[in-house]
C-alpha cells in the first residue's frame, strides 16, 4: 500500500504539466497528423466538410518541385546556422570569455545576449534593417567604397543564416559557459603537465567532459532552428520566388496564403519527422556512457 | 532523460501562459444585441473604415438596443481573406456582416460562411436600383444572392503627363499594342533612368492585385482566356506570351526592380508617392486609384486631374476591340452564423443606401452600381476620370465565376513570381501552372488552348 500511495504522491504534482502538455503539444501534433490526410481548406466545399483523402497530400508533396527544394533549404539552414554557426560560435565565445578580463567579459556577453533577449519579431526587423539594400551593412560598406549587393534578394539564404547565427549564439554560449565552468581544473592541469597543448586539451579533455552539454545543446538549437518562421518571413518572406522558403514558410504559405490547410499540415508533419530524425541521431551519436 | 525533463518545464510554463491568455480573451462571441462588422483597412484604403464608422453611429442612434462592433483587419488583400476565413470558422469570432470580394463569394458560399439574402432583398425597395451585373456578381453557384455590391471597377493605364512629355510622348498618348506600350516605356527609361517607366503588380505578395490588374489584363488581350465553357484552358499561347511580357518588363528594367515589386507595400507606394512625384511613368492599375488623391484620400493631390492621363490597356497586337479591361468589385455579405440576421441586413441596407453608396463610390473612385447614384451630378462631376473608366465597361471581362478560381489565381501568382525573378522561363512557368491546375480541378475539367 505504501508503494501505491507513494506512486500517487509522485503523479499528482506532475499531472497538471502532463495534462497541459497533452492539450497544447500532443493535441496539435495529433490534429496536424490527422489533418494531413484530409483535404481541409479555408474556403470552398472542403472548408465545410473536409474529406479523408489518404496519402494524396503526401503524393502531391513528392510531385511538387517546391518541396525537395524547401527540404534542402531547411537542411542547409539548420546545418549552417544551428549545428555549425551557433554551436561553434557559442563554444568559441564561451572559451574566450572565460580567459578574458572582467569588463571585456561583461560587455561582450551583454552584446551577445541582447540579440537573444529581443523578441523574435524585433530581432527579425533589426536583421531586415541591417541586410536591406539601403540598410546598415551596405551603408557601412559604402563608407569604405564598396557597393554591397542586395543581400535579401541576391543571397537570401546567406542573410537569414547569418541573422539566425547572430540571434541564437547567445543560447549556446550560455550553455557552454556553464558546462566549461564544471570541467574539473585538475583534469586540464594534469593534461598540461603531461605536455598537452591548448588544442589537445580541448579535444581530449574538455570536449569529452562536456559532451552531454554538447548533445543537449545541439538538439535544442536544431529543433529551435528547424521551426524558425518569423525571422525568415520578416526578412525575405521566403522569397524571392521560393529561394528562402524553408519548410515552416512553405507550410504557412500553403495553409494560410493558399488556403490548403490539409496540404500545409502534411508539410508540418514532414517537419516533425525531420526533427525526430535529428533528435535520434544526436541521442545515438552522443549517448552518454554510464559514468 | 535529463533532456526530457529539461524540456518539460519551459514548455509547461508556455502552455500555462497560453491557456491563461486564452481565458483572458474569451467570451468575445456575438450575441443578438451585438453585430460584428469585419472589413479591410490597409495602407491607403481607409474609405471602408470611414464609411462603417459613420454607419455605426447612425445605426446605433436608430437602434439603441444594438451595438455595432467594428473589426477592421489591417492586412494585405490575401492575408485579409485568410484572416476572414479563420474568423468565419469559429462561431465566437464569425462576423455578422463582412466586406467580401466578389471573387471569393462562390467559394465562401460552398464553405458555408455566408447566408443567402434573397428573402431580405425581395422586401428591400431599393434593390431594383442595382444594375443586373452587380446583382449577378453577388450570386452563389446555387443562384441565390449572397452579397450586395458596393461598386464595381475597371482597369487601365494611368500615366504622368510630365514624365511622358520628357520622353517626347503626347498628352493624349494611347498605345495600340503591347509593343507600343513597351516602346513608350523604353523611351521613358532613356529620357530619365531614375524613373520607373512602367509599373504592374506581380508576384505572391501582391496577391489577387497581381493576377487581376497584372496578368489577366495581359491574357484577356491575347485572344486567349483562363476558363471557357466550364473548363480551364491550359497550354495556351496567350498564357506564355503574357508571362513573356512580364519577363520583358522586369528583365529590361522597365518595371520596378523585382525586390521593390515584391514588397507588400508597393501598391501604396506607387499610388500615394511615385505617381504624384513623377517617379513612375505609366501604371497599369484600377479605376479607384484617383481616390488616393481626392481631398478625402490619404494623399491629397489637387493637381492630379491635370497631371495624370489615362489610356485603355491595348490588346496584344491591337486586335479588336483594341482595348481590354477587367472588372471586379466588393460586396457586403452576411455571415451564416449571425444570431441577429435582421439587424445584420438592416446594417447592410443602411451602409449601401443611396447616400452612403454615393459617398463610398466617390471617395473610393468606384464605378457606381446603383442607377440613382450613377445619375447623381456629384458622382459624375467629382472625378473627371469616371467617364473614361465607365466607358471601359464595354470591353471589360470578368474573372471565371467558379469556386476554384481563388486556388487557380494562386498558381498564376506563383508563375508570375517565377518569371519576374528569372527562376523559370515563361514556358517552364506555364507548364508548372498547367500541372498545378490539373491538380486542383482534375484533368477532366481542363481543355488544351
Amino acid at each position: 500500500m505504501a508503494v501505491t500511495s507513494r506512486g500517487v504522491a509522485r503523479v499528482v504534482p506532475l499531472a497538471p504539466a502532463v495534462v497541459l502538455l497533452a492539450l497544447f503539444m500532443l493535441g496539435p501534433v495529433v490534429w496536424s497528423f490527422y489533418g494531413s490526410f484530409t483535404n481541409a481548406a479555408l474556403t470552398g466545399p472542403a472548408a465545410l466538410s473536409p474529406e479523408w483523402i489518404g496519402f494524396d497530400n503526401y503524393a502531391a508533396l513528392v510531385g511538387d518541385p517546391d518541396f525537395p527544394k524547401s527540404l534542402w533549404l531547411t537542411v542547409v539552414f539548420v546545418f549552417l546556422s544551428a549545428v555549425v554557426g551557433q554551436n561553434v560560435m557559442g563554444i568559441l565565445l564561451a572559451g574566450l570569455l572565460r580567459s578574458a578580463v572582467k569588463p571585456v567579459r561583461s560587455i561582450a556577453s551583454t552584446v551577445v545576449v541582447a540579440a537573444w533577449v529581443l523578441p523574435e519579431i524585433v530581432a527579425a526587423f533589426a536583421a531586415y534593417a541591417f541586410f536591406h539594400s539601403e540598410g546598415t551593412l551596405n551603408t557601412l560598406l559604402g563608407g569604405i567604397g564598396i557597393t554591397g549587393p542586395d543581400w535579401l534578394y541576391s543571397t537570401p539564404m546567406l542573410a537569414v543564416i547569418l541573422a539566425n547565427i547572430w540571434r541564437g549564439t547567445a543560447f549556446s554560449m550560455m550553455v557552454y559557459s556553464a558546462a566549461l565552468a564544471e570541467v574539473p581544473p585538475e583534469l586540464t592541469e594534469a593534461a598540461q603537465l603531461d605536455g598537452a597543448n591548448g588544442l589537445q586539451r580541448l579535444t581530449w579533455v574538455t570536449l569529452p567532459v562536456i559532451r552531454r552539454s554538447i548533445s543537449t545543446n545541439l538538439m535544442l538549437t536544431t529543433l529551435q532552428t528547424l521551426s524558425v518562421f518569423t525571422l525568415i518571413y520578416v526578412m525575405t518572406g521566403g522569397g524571392p520566388g521560393t529561394d528562402s522558403s524553408t519548410l515552416p514558410i512553405l507550410a504557412y504559405q500553403e495553409a494560410f496564403k493558399f488556403a490548403q490547410v490539409g496540404y500545409g499540415t502534411a508539410i508540418a508533419t514532414v517537419m516533425i519527422i525531420v526533427g525526430g530524425i535529428f533528435s535520434v541521431i544526436y541521442i545515438r551519436a552522443l549517448r552518454p556512457e554510464v559514468d | 532523460m535529463r533532456t526530457a525533463r529539461f524540456l518539460i518545464a519551459p514548455v509547461a510554463a508556455a502552455a500555462l501562459a497560453l491557456s491563461l491568455g486564452a481565458c483572458g480573451s474569451g467570451g468575445g462571441g456575438s450575441d443578438a444585441s451585438t453585430i460584428k462588422v469585419a472589413y479591410q483597412k490597409f495602407g491607403n484604403f481607409t474609405q471602408a473604415d470611414e464609411l462603417f464608422k459613420d454607419v455605426k453611429a447612425d445605426y446605433e442612434k436608430a437602434n439603441p438596443d444594438i451595438t455595432v462592433e467594428l473589426v477592421p483587419i489591417e492586412a494585405q488583400q490575401n492575408d485579409y481573406f485568410t484572416k476572414l476565413a479563420l474568423m468565419n470558422r469559429s462561431p465566437s469570432t464569425a462576423p455578422d456582416v463582412m466586406y467580401e470580394d466578389t471573387y471569393m463569394i462562390k467559394s465562401d458560399v460552398e464553405a458555408g460562411y455566408l447566408a443567402p439574402l434573397d428573402d431580405y432583398l425581395a422586401e428591400w425597395d431599393e434593390w431594383d436600383q442595382f444594375v443586373d451585373s452587380a446583382k449577378e456578381a453577388g450570386a452563389g453557384d446555387d443562384g441565390k444572392t449572397y452579397g450586395v455590391s458596393m461598386g464595381t471597377d475597371t482597369r487601365g493605364l494611368w500615366f504622368n503627363k510630365d514624365v511622358l512629355a520628357k520622353a517626347g510622348l503626347p498628352e493624349d498618348w494611347a498605345p495600340k499594342s503591347w509593343d507600343e506600350l513597351l516602346e513608350a516605356a523604353r523611351a521613358i527609361k532613356e529620357s530619365d533612368p531614375d524613373v520607373v517607366p512602367f509599373n504592374m503588380y506581380s508576384g505572391k505578395p501582391q496577391g489577387e492585385a497581381a493576377v487581376m490588374q497584372g496578368f489577366e489584363m495581359l491574357l484577356y488581350g491575347t485572344g486567349d482566356t483562363l476558363y471557357e465553357d466550364g473548363k480551364w484552358v491550359l497550354g495556351s499561347q496567350g498564357f506564355v506570351d503574357s508571362l513573356d511580357f512580364i519577363t520583358t518588363v522586369f528583365t529590361e528594367g522597365l518595371a520596378p526592380t523585382p525586390q521593390q515589386a515584391l514588397d507588400t507595400n508597393i501598391g501604396n507606394t506607387v499610388q500615394a508617392e511615385w505617381l504624384p512625384e513623377g517617379k513612375v511613368g505609366i501604371a497599369l492599375d484600377g479605376s479607384w486609384v484617383a481616390g488616393n488623391w481626392l481631398e478625402s484620400g490619404v494623399a491629397p493631390w489637387p493637381e492630379w486631374s491635370e497631371k495624370m492621363g489615362t489610356a485603355p490597356m491595348p490588346t496584344q497586337d491591337g486586335a479588336a476591340p483594341g482595348a481590354v479591361s477587367m472588372s471586379g468589385g466588393w460586396t457586403l455579405a452576411m455571415g451564416s452564423g449571425s444570431k441577429n440576421p435582421d439587424a445584420a441586413f438592416e446594417f447592410i441596407s443602411m451602409a449601401l443606401d443611396r447616400e452612403n453608396s454615393l459617398w463610398f463610390d466617390v471617395a473610393n473612385s468606384q464605378i457606381a452600381v446603383r442607377t440613382d447614384v450613377a445619375e447623381d451630378p456629384e458622382y459624375t462631376k467629382t472625378n473627371p476620370t469616371t467617364e473614361f473608366f465607365t466607358g471601359l465597361v464595354d470591353v471589360t471581362n470578368f474573372r471565371p465565376a467558379t469556386s476554384d478560381y481563388p486556388k487557380v489565381s494562386n498558381e498564376i501568382m506563383v508563375a508570375m513570381e517565377a518569371v519576374m525573378t528569372g527562376q523559370q522561363t515563361p514556358e517552364e512557368a506555364a507548364a508548372a501552372y498547367d500541372e498545378a491546375v490539373i491538380g486542383i480541378v482534375g484533368e477532366e475539367n481542363t481543355v488544351q488552348g
